[in-house]
């Protein structure tokens, strides 16, 4: 409710700035405008893939390939899903939320969430462009065996601590 | 971004032609969570446009280029776990501070950060993974985020 209010406030703004030609309000919709436009040209790509998935893959595959009992294969699953991941955390998280759902552990879930964050091949092409392939190497060779141990961790912290995904 | 397309649009074609109800219902599934997660994005983006105003690139270039080392880093840790810029924007910005004269770790701890660690993109999180966990995650991703500046600080020569 708070949030709705706040949101009808901000839109106020945003229109009165337009009808009275108020600089500070006209770029801030305009980078409303543009970071929405970006992410709507993704994310309902994302949605219909993760629709999909869910229809398609068996609980047992998942099961099978990144449960409770897969090896570090599951972490190589998972860290192969996150290069191909297009977008960023907003099309990560409901992916991840869809391997839980199907079965998949938790520190393999978190691998897949992190890497997901530094490891996405579009991103790191462009990163390397720009800063050179060292910086971006030492970049993933030192996150990735960190990404991994510390979703090891969490995982094990968080099971049997009645932790659930939401989003269904 | 037209890869993706043409893949979806295959998978989308291959799975009518296989079967049309588990289709339409891999759009129901779309849409719902869709509709879920439509008000965290709308909050996210909505913040995200005002801090973008207020914090333009001018100052993080300012605030990354006079500091030493070890504050340096530690403010550009901080900086990028707030502030939340598309990668077609942070990289060339990061590019542009290089040119500058920042150092690769503090660049480091910049780019890490904005990519791992989200106070923006906390609304979102938190609906899926409740906010005690994202809460853990996050400050996991910064701890993380630091490691790997120190270790882009060694390897290029710029500390010990």
């Amino acid at each position: 409710m708070i949030r709705k209010v706040l949101f009808a406030f901000y839109l106020i703004f945003i229109l009165l700035s337009i009808i009275f030609n108020f600089k500070i309000g006209i770029d801030i919709g305009k980078n409303f405008l543009s970071f929405a436009f970006s992410m709507l040209k993704i994310v309902p790509v994302a949605f219909i893939l993760i629709g999909l998935f869910e229809v398609w893959i068996k609980r047992e595959t998942i099961e099978k390939h990144l449960g409770e009992d897969s090896n570090w294969k599951g972490y190589f699953w998972a860290l192969l899903l996150s290069a191909t991941t297009v977008g960023g955390i907003y099309v990560a998280l409901p992916v991840s939320a869809s391997l839980y759902h199907k079965g998949a552990k938790l520190s393999v879930i978190f691998t897949y969430i992190g890497a997901a964050a530094v490891a996405r091949i579009p991103m790191t092409i462009f990163e390397a462009s720009f800063l050179g392939l060292k910086f971006t190497l030492v970049r993933f060779f030192v996150s990735i065996p960190l990404i991994i141990i510390s979703s090891i961790l969490l995982g094990k912290y968080l099971t049997g601590r009645d932790f659930r995904f939401s989003l269904e | 971004m037209i890869v993706l397309y043409i893949t979806t649009l295959a998978l989308l074609l291959i799975s009518f032609l296989k079967d049309k109800r588990k289709t339409i219902k891999a759009f129901k599934i779309a849409l719902k969570k869709f509709h879920k997660i439509s008000p965290a994005f709308l909050v996210m983006l909505t913040i995200v446009s005002i801090i973008i105003y207020f914090v333009p690139n001018e100052l993080i270039v300012s605030s990354l280029g006079k500091e030493t080392k070890y504050l340096g880093t530690l403010v550009a840790s901080i900086l990028g776990s707030i502030v939340a810029l598309p990668g077609f924007i942070a990289f060339p910005l990061a590019g542009i501070l290089k040119h500058q004269g920042v150092t690769y770790m503090v660049l480091s701890a910049f780019t890490t950060t904005l990519m791992m660690v989200g106070i923006i993109t906390f609304p979102i999180e938190k609906k899926i993974l409740g906010t005690k966990v994202t809460i853990i995650r996050n400050i996991l991703s910064f701890i993380i985020a630091l490691i790997i500046a120190f270790v882009t600080g060694i390897v290029f020569g710029e500390i010990l």
